[in-house]
């Protein structure tokens, strides 16, 4: 038995069986909580494939930060008819219907790739080995260090992450006071509280 | 057949992306809570994620995206969470326009 193998069953098994829970679950509190597990567990997952770095922060960004914000959003809006709203039966059956096609489409069309399907030759996981944190670093401040994996003519074409580090980090700005001005409750004087 | 006893490859990812993709749109499909439906886009973005680190890796495949593939991971997930602050504030101020929660009744442009 080989453990990655087992591992990365046991994390996908999580994170499939509690991304169904959010879907099928009407409670709105217990959706949150259902999702939070799914995206740890995708951590896992990310952990597996050598991606220590994005795994931590999936743990540190979507699960420390994305769900505590969609979970004030769940307690500010948490009147008892909103906590359980159920969608219609005739719904929920097309969406079932349309969802099992489209998954058939995409689980067939992984498998179908061969140099997808294949492990490399000398498989080797090595993951105390990992060490991805300073490349991803210096990529965003622009210089490639990981430009010896490559092939020798597609060197010239890597490129550093300077412009989309810097254009993301003015986004997130405008994103945090767009939010605060929007989420402002507007109560004029001459209105009632509605 | 032991399944455990075989090397996981960028398909089994990929499938799993899938199953959390699909799971994401139908979420978004069906839920009547609009944080129901932001919820479901943060499992859709969390499948294509799956995706990029499954092609990036260098475990799994011997030509792999390389670092490229954890980089846009990177910037999907930081994207994702201003997504979630920006969603979550206009779901915020229907609800205070509205006094519901409910994206059956957001139908103010309706002919």
């Amino acid at each position: 038995m080989i453990w990655h193998t087992f591992f990365f069953y046991l994390f996908s098994a999580i994170a499939c069986i509690f991304g169904a829970g959010v879907l099928f679950t009407n409670n709105v509190v217990r959706m949150a909580f259902y999702l939070v597990i799914s995206l740890g567990s995708t951590a896992g997952l990310f952990f597996l494939a050598g991606a220590e770095f994005v795994g931590a922060m999936q743990l540190m960004i979507y699960v420390g930060g994305t769900l505590v914000l969609l979970i004030f959003g769940v307690m500010l809006t948490a009147q008892e008819a909103f906590v359980s709203m159920r969608t219609r039966a005739g719904e929920v059956v097309v969406a079932l219907i349309l969802g099992a096609s489209l998954l058939a489409l995409l689980v067939d069309a992984a498998f179908r790739v061969e140099d997808w399907a294949v492990a490399p030759e000398n498989h080797v996981v090595e993951l105390a080995e990992s060490k991805t944190t300073t490349q991803i670093a210096a990529a965003f401040a622009g210089i490639r260090t990981d430009a010896d994996q490559y092939p020798e003519e597609l060197q010239g074409g890597l490129s550093g992450y300077l412009l989309p580090f810097v254009i993301v980090s003015i986004h997130l700005l405008v994103v945090l006071i767009g939010a605060a001005y929007m989420a402002r409750t507007k109560r004029r004087a001459d209105q009632a509280p509605a | 057949m032991n399944p455990f006893n075989d090397p996981v490859t960028v398909s089994h990812y990929m499938a799993v992306g899938a199953v959390l993709f699909v799971l994401g749109v139908l979420c978004m499909a069906t839920k009547r809570n609009a944080l129901g439906v932001l919820m479901g886009i943060e499992l859709v973005l969390n499948g294509a994620n799956i995706n990029f680190i499954a092609l990036g890796s260098s475990y799994l495949r011997s030509e792999s995206l390389g670092l490229d593939g954890q980089l846009i991971a990177l910037f999907v997930i930081v994207l994702a969470a201003g997504e979630a602050a920006v969603a979550l504030a206009i779901a915020l101020n229907f609800y205070n326009n509205h006094a519901t929660i409910d994206v059956d009744r957001a139908d103010d442009l309706k002919g």
